[in-house]
């Protein structure tokens, strides 16, 4: 038995309604790197908060021993003690507060209540080192990207004498350098004798860095894989996930591509605030009828920024540029009238700008199209509950029902409410921005074939994504953006990573 | 069997501030030694706090979009004043009075709404600044004395009933059929509204628990109506507040605008890039208040019959108190009509219970904050059980 530092036996939770973990079991070996795969609504992050004594104990049944104790942690902060640290899935970080501060929040480095800046700031130099951030300790956390943000989220971890560090997804708003670099850091850690268990959809990561992996299906542990045996391919963990095979990762289709739907001339966006740096500079783009466009970049290349600013100016200040809708020009000024002429931004940050979260499923799926259900302003609130059930059931959305929040879903079960929102109103145009991001294999696939569907009907669907397999194997066309420029535009049918990856540097 | 205990259950916690606002009233009942409930004093319960009613249902809206407004106790203040400088002063006709008060008070929060939705200043700095400014513009305006009697027209705002058609005499009888009528209507809609879900094969509340409701509601409101007819009958007040009270709980719950007020403010960005115009709806929920504190005001002067310049002191307080203590959320996007108003009748009941028992004003205050302290400590307690 010694050789686990943790083993989570029989634990069982419950929420009104679900029944988020049945009778799971988990067993983590001194020094590895656990995987823990499963579909949206699996029950992994519930799995991780009990274990981190964010759903303290007796709000769950079971036992944990680590380290050869039992542990009952009532608070997370019991669970740090003891060398767990977890690292959300949101990041957790306070945005105005520099790395350094951030780093020490709630470990302050103190002398009688009085903080000591020097210690704070050596300190903070060295744990940053160790996870390679070229950053000044005193750098505002909202000045940096993503990546970075997650290295202080880990440099944090060090800094609390972490001996099993927990990761929920940390690669999914991340690009695939960053990724790299996170999961060589993992490796690292591995080798100084700090076990990690890693939460995540991208089974190619998993299959790169894990020496177990533990299956989780609707709230039950369905087996546990260990990798040394060599024996492990993505297919059977798929299986193991959903249950059965999924033979094709993207769905086939017929592209029946017609006229121009969407032409965008000469468009340049300026920062919000720093007036005169140009984040989206000169774009020319086409999007056809029955099209499904793909827009590939790294983060921060204006993607997003281009498409919020065609979305109503919701991004920046507009510059220079137009936009013609079936051949005329369109005044998409504002997100009404962007939505007037079938326009449709699915966000790529759900909670910041997708989700009411402390309103229903059935709020959230009809807000953008409430005319939809009601007539002459009243809502008719049983069309309304068709309509959003009729989401939930197409989409299988894991839910207690239309009338629990959008909070209490999982993180891909969230992802599905906006994309349904964004569905039900009915859009010719459809821009989506990262769709996938945090969502499993099998729930990808359906994405991917309402996609198609979408196309089919004669619609058209722009797609923004960081992974260059899911823009190759869905689109038809793709342009390439960097630094706010399309640095190249591809046929997909021809297009290979490596051709993409050249245009993006 | 279970399942209509569960249903129970599940009204039960709904309707948890309405327990509690009963037992309150029991409470005092019995202290008072009955004279809570008598007719006179069920009357005077309601005419002392129509204005906080009133405002609580703007109010409402406002800190569901995710804002607050501290001038509200000042507007009262100042459109007293303009309606007696107008009045009594100018004598000028009583309804273009009571027309230009209420457009200048929603002129008021118009203003303020600006502030707030297009020059994103916090509407707790905007609105601050307003209780200053309002309260000096009433000083001004009444050069620091009361100005009054009102015209006799202009007090029966508040001080009138609705006539008796029928003549009764003990009993006011249009009072009582005003009661019959506004039951069946009840009845049908909620018989009406659970057909149709059944034809779309939804879920209903069994039977026993709809019967039980209903006949709870019906008792509930002969009761009242009939202590209220064996006195004068329906106050006019209380009519306008009753009209209030189902336009805002209609709009805020079957509306496409009522929803996109929820919607701003659960998440504005969200909201936003939904097609909600925002900025447009924040001013909107301020301009809304501004006419209602309009309102209040020459409701709450008429009743005074004289404009002070103290008029309206801390009502914000009560107002704001009363939302929160009906389950509203400081954050936004939370919130019900009447849970607004039952707060504010739970803030009425003690303050006229207190006083009946001759309880100082000093140890009324104390009282009254423990309440809402501990009001909104049990919706929240409530809530993460939940
Ligand atoms: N606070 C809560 N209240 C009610 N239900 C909840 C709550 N938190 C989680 N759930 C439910 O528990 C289930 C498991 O959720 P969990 O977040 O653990 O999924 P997950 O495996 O992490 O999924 P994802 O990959 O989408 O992040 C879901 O069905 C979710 O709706
Ligand atoms: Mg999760």
């Amino acid at each position: 038995m010694s050789d686990f530092i943790l083993s989570m036996c029989g634990i069982t939770k419950t929420f009104p309604g679900v029944k988020a973990l049945d009778n799971v079991s988990l067993d983590v070996r001194q020094g590895e790197i656990h995987a823990l795969v499963g579909e949206n609504g699996a029950g992994k992050s519930t799995l991780m908060k009990v274990l981190s004594g964010i759903y303290p104990h007796g709000d769950y049944s079971g036992e944990i021993t680590y380290q050869g104790n039992e542990c009952r942690f009532r608070e997370i902060s019991d669970s740090e003690k003891a060398g767990i640290v977890i690292i959300h899935q949101e990041l957790a970080l306070i945005p105005y507060l520099s790395i350094a501060e951030n780093i020490f929040l709630g470990n302050e480095q103190q002398r009688g209540g009085v903080i000591d800046w020097l210690l704070t700031y050596s300190k903070a130099q060295e744990l940053l080192d160790m996870v390679g951030l070229d950053e000044s300790p005193g750098a505002r956390v909202t000045d940096i990207g993503v990546g970075k943000q997650q290295l202080v989220e880990i440099a944090k971890a060090l800094s609390k004498k972490v001996q099993l560090l927990i990761l929920d997804e940390p690669t999914a708003t991340l690009n695939e350098q960053d990724s790299e670099k996170l999961l060589k850091l993992l490796l690292e850690f591995k080798k100084q004798g700090i076990s990690s268990i890693l939460i995540s959809h991208k089974l190619n990561e998993v299959e790169q860095v894990a020496d177990s992996i533990t299956i989780l299906r609707d709230g039950a542990a369905i087996e546990t894989l260990d990798c040394r045996s060599g024996e492990i391919n993505e297919e059977h963990i798929i299986r193991g996930m959903v249950g059965r095979d999924l033979t094709h990762r993207f769905p086939e289709r017929d592209a029946h591509i017609g006229e121009v739907v969407l032409e965008i001339r000469d468009w340049t966006v300026n920062h919000p605030l720093h007036e005169g740096r140009k984040v989206v500079e000169d774009v020319n783009m086409t999007l056809r009828k029955g099209e499904v466009l793909g827009i590939a970049g790294l983060m921060g290349s204006g993607r997003t920024e281009l498409a919020m600013s065609v979305f109503g100016r919701s991004y920046g200040v507009h510059a220079a540029g137009k936009v013609f809708i079936n051949g005329e020009e369109a005044d998409v000024s504002t997100v009404s009238k962007a939505i007037g002429h079938g326009v449709a931004y699915v966000t790529e940050d759900r909670k910041t700008y997708g989700l009411l979260l402390d309103q229903t499923i059935k709020e959230n799926i009809t807000l953008a199209n409430l005319e939809e259900v009601a007539s002459r302003h009243v809502i008719d609130q049983n069309q309304e509950v068709l309509c959003s059930s009729s989401f939930v059931d197409q989409f299988n959305i894991k839910c207690s029902g239309i009338l629990q929040k959008a909070l209490n879903l999982s993180g891909g079960n969230q992802q599905k409410v906006v994309l349904s929102k964004w569905l039900f109103a009915d859009p010719d145009i459809l821009i989506l921005d990262e769709p996938t991001r945090g969502i499993d294999v099998g729930a990808k696939y359906e994405i991917y074939t309402i996609i198609n569907q979408l196309v089919e009907e004669g619609k058209a669907v722009i797609v923004i994504s960081s992974e260059l397999p899911e823009i190759l194997g869905l689109c038809d066309r793709i342009y390439v953006m960097s630094e706010g420029r399309i640095t190249g535009e591809l046929n997909a049918a021809e297009a290979s990573q490596e051709e993409i990856m050249r245009h993006i540097l | 069997m279970s399942s209509i205990i569960e249903a129970f259950k599940n009204n039960i916690r709904q309707y948890s501030m309405l327990i509690a606002l009963i037992a309150i009233m029991l409470f005092f009942q019995v202290l008072t030694g009955g004279i809570l409930l008598k007719p006179l004093n069920i009357t005077n319960l309601v005419l002392q706090n129509s204005y906080i009613l009133i405002m609580a249902i703007g109010m409402l809206l406002v800190i569901v979009a995710g804002h607050i407004d501290l001038s509200v106790g000042s507007i009262v203040a100042f459109i007293g004043a303009t309606s007696a400088v107008m009045m009594v002063n100018l004598h000028i006709n009583v309804g273009v009075t009571i027309v230009a008060c209420l457009l200048l008070g929603a002129l008021i929060g118009a203003w303020q709404g600006f502030w707030v939705a297009y020059i994103k200043i916090p509407s707790f700095i905007v609105t601050l600044a307003g209780m200053l400014v309002f309260r000096g513009l009433t000083l001004v305006m009444l050069q620091g004395a009361s100005v009054g009697p009102f015209p006799k027209a202009f007090q029966k705002i508040s001080s009138g009933f609705i006539p008796d058609f029928f003549g009764g005499k003990d009993v006011h009888i249009t009072t009582m059929v005003i009661a019959v009528c506004f039951l069946l209507a009840i009845v049908f809609v909620e018989l009406r509204s659970r057909s149709k879900k059944m034809a779309l094969g939804f879920a209903v509340s069994p039977k026993p628990v709809l019967i039980f409701k209903l006949l709870g509601i019906s008792a509930a409101v002969l009761y009242l109506c009939s202590l209220l007819a064996s006195y004068k009958g329906l106050p006019n007040v209380l009519v306008v507040l009753f009209s209030l009270t189902v336009l805002y709980a209609f709009i805020t719950t079957q509306t496409v605008t009522g929803r996109r007020i929820f919607a701003l403010g659960g998440n504005e960005q969200a909201a936003k890039l939904s097609g909600v115009k925002t900025r447009r709806l924040t001013l909107l929920t301020f301009a809304n208040l501004g006419l209602l504190s309009a309102l209040a005001g020459l409701v709450f002067a008429a009743r005074l019959n004289v404009a002070t310049p103290k008029a309206g002191t801390s009502f914000e307080l009560d107002v704001i108190a009363a939302c929160f203590i009906g389950g509203a959320s400081a954050s936004g996007g939370v919130g019900t009509v009447i849970g607004a108003l039952i707060g504010a009748l739970v803030m009425g009941v003690m303050n006229n219970g207190m006083s009946i028992m001759g309880i100082g004003i000093d140890w009324q205050q104390a009282i009254k904050g423990m309440v809402l302290l501990f009001a909104v400590f049990f919706d929240v307690y409530n809530k993460s059980k939940n």
